[in-house]
């Protein structure tokens, strides 16, 4: 673990830092609400040096983080939602789509492509939950459906890094399709005897644990991740009960049989690779 | 207990001042005349134009009336010799969602029907129609089953959804829901799904991977209930009709997105005003499909059914 305090105080920072501050200064975070230098946090893969905490990461981040240097190579880039339904006939939703686009710099909520890891190659799609909360519509699964029929016709394994917030409410039903069409995706790629491995990140919920993230040959998710398919707010409402302390988190997950192992980011590299190694040795 | 939503009160009201002048007419027996016909002619009329323009909210009230025939209502009016089939073999068999062979004049098929309760025992036992992961596998179960028999399969949905309870997230109720859809696709018999009221989202999706999904004229199929939408996006009750509407939950919207294959018709003034005679319609939707299905192959059943919903979905580039 790099050594924090070992470093000279620049900017002590004596009130709560903000969103907008320019990179390099400090950030809170999130969990034990500790300041930390950005380049440390960023040098730790976004793991709090002070409390272990995993704060969220940007897909670009993440694909560097799990591939070869400049293995990446992306598909589909330029699919964009549209506002289908004409989602409340007012317009919002694509003006929302905009917005959202300019503000993350992405497209829409999940970026796929082809890598290798230790020159093992792979197919690859990472949710960003900055757009939208990385809810699926009909982009996230259209992309999705499309790498892992890619991967099946190339015989290559799917991994995919995981985190929604569930459908994307303004695409109604066609979002909600998603969820069949993705994992009839991989039904396929199953048949054709090929591995696939789902990497849960904080949050999991929805559509996407309903499919997906709950389909995995291998399971591995990020330590205290919420991974759930109702929210623990809906479940409490729904039913007034007292809800287990660590509800619907890793631990809770690995501990009733759901997923396979907790894995520290900074492990996940050695462990992916691990896998698609035991997965290639006897092709 | 009978009852009566808002819109349906004008017409009852009329219905009953008809009827009363009838009884008037007969116990007298004074001839009222052609008053009276008209009258007679001209209830079909007002109650056509009542239902043929209900806004989406409404149809999702008349999905959820408390008198509409429940799955198993149809299945018991539609099918012979149903041989219910109980149990997930894991950990226990879940009400809300029930099974078995059956037979439909002279095909043997296995219908898999959601249940709701009449009364609060009744709702207990099925709880309120939300299905546990034991729901879900024991429909797989089944459905394999049926693949096995190679006799087709018939899914009845009317859910409020998957239930939302501690019990459910611990057995993973969405790992429960992501195997039906995975591994619907691989049977090579055919599935037939039809929505007869309420569509509740992953819930009611985990048993209608079907190679054609039908709808009831006055049932809904949605991503998230109308209140749940306008609570979060407009953080007001006042927002559900308009939820209800920006949803696109209705069959006609439904047929035109591609979700849905076809409406089933229901007797005027919905399901609940004629159960025997909405019976009889679905039956006819249900043999119609059975027909051409079972025409095909178990590959083409398998290939249609993927390019099915690998076509769902509007992209823009």
């Amino acid at each position: 673990m790099p050594s924090f305090h070992a470093r000279p105080l620049q900017n002590p920072p004596t009130d709560s830092p903000r969103s907008d501050l320019p990179a390099g200064l400090w950030v809170k975070c999130k969990d034990c609400e500790q300041m930390v230098f950005q380049n440390i946090l960023e040098e730790a893969l976004f793991v709090c040096p002070h409390c272990d905490y995993h704060h969220p990461v940007a897909a670009r981040q993440r694909i560097a983080m799990l591939c070869d240097k400049n293995s990446f190579q992306e598909h589909d880039a330029d699919l964009v939602s549209v506002d289908a339904l004409n989602f409340a006939d007012d317009g919002s939703y694509a003006r929302k789509i905009k917005e959202t686009m300019t503000k993350t710099g992405l497209r829409d909520a999940v970026v796929c492509g082809n890598a290798t890891l230790n020159s093992l190659p792979f197919a690859l799609g990472v949710m960003d939950f900055r757009f939208f909360g990385a809810s699926m519509g009909s982009v996230v699964g259209e992309k999705l459906t499309r790498l892992i029929e890619w991967a099946t016709a190339a015989r290559y394994p799917v991994v995919i890094v995981t985190a929604s917030g569930g459908a994307r409410m303004q695409e109604g039903t066609l979002s909600l399709m998603q969820m069949a069409k993705t994992s009839g995706a991989l039904m396929r790629h199953d048949e054709a005897g090929l591995p696939f491995f789902a990497i849960l990140t904080n949050p999991t919920t929805g559509g996407v644990t309903a499919s997906f993230a709950s389909l995995g040959d291998v399971i591995l998710a990020e330590p205290k991740a919420l991974i759930g398919f109702a929210g623990p707010r809906v479940i409490k409402q729904t039913t007034n009960a007292e809800l287990p302390k660590d509800f619907q988190t890793s631990e809770y997950l690995v501990k009733h049989g759901f997923i396979d192992r907790i894995t520290h980011r900074h492990k996940l590299r050695a462990e992916l690779a691990a896998l698609l190694t035991v997965f290639s040795t006897n092709r | 207990m009978a009852v009566t939503l808002e819109f349906e009160k004008s017409i009852i009201e009329l219905e009953e001042k008809v009827a009363a002048l009838h009884r008037f007419s007969q116990e007298r027996d004074i001839d009222l005349g052609p008053g009276l016909a008209t009258l007679d002619t001209k209830l079909p009329e007002v109650r056509r134009k009542i239902f043929s323009s209900l806004t989406p909210w409404e149809k999702v009230q008349l999905a959820r009336h408390p008198q509409r025939p429940h799955p198993k209502d149809y299945v018991d009016e539609i099918f012979t010799d149903y041989l219910e089939l109980c149990g997930d073999r894991r950990y226990g068999d879940d009400r809300a969602i029930v099974g078995g062979f059956a037979r439909l004049s002279q095909r043997h098929v296995m219908v898999i029907a959601t249940q709701k309760g009449r009364n609060l025992k009744q709702n207990m036992d099925v709880n309120f129609g939300y299905a546990h992961p034991e729901g879900y596998r024991k429909a797989l179960r089944l459905m394999q089953l049926a693949d096995k028999a190679r006799v087709p399969v018939i899914t009845l949905v009317d859910t409020p959804g998957a239930y939302p309870g501690v019990g459910a997230a611990e057995r993973h109720i969405g790992e429960s829901i992501a195997v039906n859809l995975r591994e619907m696709f691989r049977l090579a018999v055919p599935i037939l799904s039809i929505i007869t009221g309420e569509g509740g989202s992953g819930g009611a999706l985990g048993i209608c991977v079907g190679n054609c999904v039908l709808i009831m004229e006055n049932a809904y199929y949605s991503v998230i209930t109308p209140e749940g939408c306008a609570a979060i996006l407009w953080r007001s009750a006042d927002a559900i009709p308009k939820a209800a509407q920006a949803l696109k939950l209705t069959g006609r919207d439904l047929l035109k997105l591609g979700v849905v294959d076809g409406i089933i018709p229901e007797p005027l003034g919905g399901a609940h005003r004629d159960p025997v005679g909405a019976a009889e319609l679905l039956k006819q939707a249900i043999v119609r499909q059975l027909d051409q299905l079972c025409a095909m192959s178990g590959a083409q059943l398998q290939q249609a059914r993927y390019d099915r919903f690998r076509n769902l979905g509007v992209v823009g580039v």
